[in-house]
């Protein structure tokens, strides 16, 4: 099977989320990026049990400047074959999505797998927008892939349930937590990543259809009001009369 | 303005989140509500009184399939002229919202919060929920994703007119072989209220109390990731950054320590309750209401106490 794996960075899950300029950039200063969780954890590590067992091989698709080489690396030692990055800032999500789309098309790939969403911008719109642009079935939040031939059979969250669905291939899938286990890269295979192909393509002409203008953060939480653990009539009765929640 | 609001009906009800989003979508214009299947046609008449004037129906597609579904709502979106473009942001919205977009080139709000402001940016949630963006589309269409339990919504007094709607929507990639229905009755995207637990209940034998607590409230189930990595608790009830960001009126955590990553997921929440034995743990600092205290006796005495005000109401 030729796969192809979408790698988002994101801020490390530990990361104080600040803004500068007036709130209209993230302040980067002392973030760690790391490669999005669920593009790790679940597409490529997947992506990757499936090379195992039925052969073929793994590339990784980012759209990122020189800066994101390090998150493209770790994809790499944790086992993805190549890597290819398309030299260019992120726009915005259908800028994004376009790119991996018009790389894909050239590329002959049984399946785009990609995680549900990225914890920065939690827009969960590239896989949906790239199976729209490619013209390719959407399989979206699978938790379960299995591949028989040309066939998949996928298990995939729906509102009230799981939907246990077939699609032939070429298509396109968001993957969610239940995908597989975490993997962590060890010394070889970090050695190795070094080494392997990282090929960078120029971005293919596209605007952004949307921008983000500022960025706030939540108000501080007021002091919390505490109730003894012997009163619990008194808690029923806030919450009843003072928030007015139950 | 011309409005168009695709709303999921196929379990042959209407759910409150897409209410919720006819509801946005008749504060921005004249609103129009497309869906599909066999829902009864009274049922969607109802929807006039969230603000709808009219709702399309396709009855010949039956299918939650993303692309036939796109192109449904485009074809809906050509036939009054939409300008904008509104979903629930539940599982088939989230998928269907980013074809749309893609197909029609217009830009896409994620996750709002808000009605659009008057500079016509929207407020939407980034970060999991540590910060708020404001996202402006530089289209002329737009598409807007909003997070169920975000704006709240009245009724009034109305009907809307229903028509057959039909369009050539392709077929289906997806084959659905089988369906597994969740258990419990409150689905937790979309639930007001909330019990949640976490690694201070020491086994998955005692989710009993949790249960209990959530079945009188009316209340759906969650939990923190340990919980589910450890397979306590299935994985659809995680709620944190790498889990569910979930906006009910009433988080209860029992022996969650409130890890930041748990937080992003739930300060959204309009209240939060922390119970935990740890008077140091940092959930205390995001709560509302805190008892330092023993789940074990926490809940089943807050179970009891809830008894007694709803056999008062």
């Amino acid at each position: 099977m030729k796969l192809l794996v979408c790698i988002s960075k994101s801020p490390d899950t530990t990361s104080k989320i600040e803004f500068t300029d007036n709130n209209t950039k993230f302040n980067e200063g002392g973030v760690q990026y790391i490669v999005n969780p669920y593009d790790e954890w679940y597409a490529l590590v997947r992506a990757l049990e499936l090379k195992e067992t039925l052969g073929g091989s793994v590339t990784t698709i980012t759209v990122g400047t020189a800066a994101d080489e390090p998150v493209i690396r770790k994809a790499l030692a944790i086992g993805a074959d190549n890597a290819v990055r398309i030299d260019s800032e992120a726009k915005d999500a259908y800028y994004t999505a376009y790119q991996i789309a018009e790389y894909a098309k050239s590329g002959d790939f049984d399946m785009v797998l990609c995680g549900k969403e990225t914890i920065n911008y939690n827009g969960s719109q590239v896989g949906g927008m790239v199976a729209e642009l490619m013209g390719l079935p959407f399989v979206s939040l699978a938790t379960k892939l299995e591949v028989d031939g040309a066939t998949a059979t996928v298990h995939k969250e729906m509102s009230g349930g799981v939907e246990v669905v077939e699609v032939n291939t070429p298509f396109v899938l968001s993957a969610a937590k239940g995908m597989a286990e975490q993997r962590i890269p060890n010394m070889r295979g970090i050695m190795a990543a070094r080494t392997k192909p990282l090929e960078v393509v120029a971005p293919a002409d596209c605007d952004a259809l949307v921008s983000f203008e500022s960025y706030a953060l939540p108000d501080a939480k007021t002091d919390c009001k505490y109730v003894d653990a012997g009163n619990i009539a008194e808690l029923v009765d806030l919450l009843h009369n003072e928030a007015k929640v139950i | 303005m011309s409005v168009l609001v695709y709303i999921d009906t196929l379990n042959g009800s209407i759910a409150k989140n897409a209410m919720e989003a006819v509801y946005y979508g008749s504060k921005i214009g004249s609103t129009t509500v497309v869906t599909n299947g066999t829902i009864d046609e009274g049922a969607l008449a109802e929807l006039g009184k969230y603000g709808a004037q009219k709702v399309l129906i396709h009855r010949g597609l039956s299918s939650n399939d993303s692309s036939q579904l796109t192109n449904l709502v485009v074809a809906a979106a050509e036939a009054v002229s939409a300008e904008t473009i509104v979903f629930s942001l539940d599982l088939t919205g989230r998928s269907v919202a980013s074809r749309v977009s893609a197909k029609l080139k217009a830009g896409l709000v994620v996750g709002a919060i808000d009605l659009p402001a008057a500079d016509g940016t929207v407020k939407v949630n980034v970060f999991s929920g540590k910060a708020y963006g404001n996202v402006k589309v530089n289209t002329a269409k737009k598409v807007i994703a909003i997070t169920p339990n975000s704006i709240g919504i009245e009724a009034a007094d109305g009907s809307a007119s229903v028509e057959e709607f039909s369009a050539d929507c392709g077929t289906a990639g997806i084959r659905v072989k089988e369906v597994q229905k969740q258990e419990g009755d409150v689905l937790l995207p979309e639930a007001e209220l909330v019990v949640s637990a976490g690694r201070g209940l020491k086994g998955p034998e005692n989710w009993g109390i949790v249960e209990d607590l959530a079945k009188v409230l009316g209340a759906a189930t969650a939990c923190s990731r340990p919980v589910s990595d450890i397979g306590w608790r299935p994985h659809h009830e995680h709620v944190g950054q790498t889990g569910l960001a979930i906006r009910p009126n009433l988080y209860i955590a029992a022996g969650i320590s409130g890890a930041i990553q748990h937080l992003a997921g739930v300060n959204g929440s309009k209240v939060i309750v922390v119970i935990n034995t740890d008077p140091e743990a940092p959930f205390f600092k995001a709560a509302d209401y805190g008892i330092v205290g023993d789940a074990f006796e926490v809940l089943p005495k807050l179970t009891e106490e809830i008894q007694k005000l709803k056999a008062q109401n």
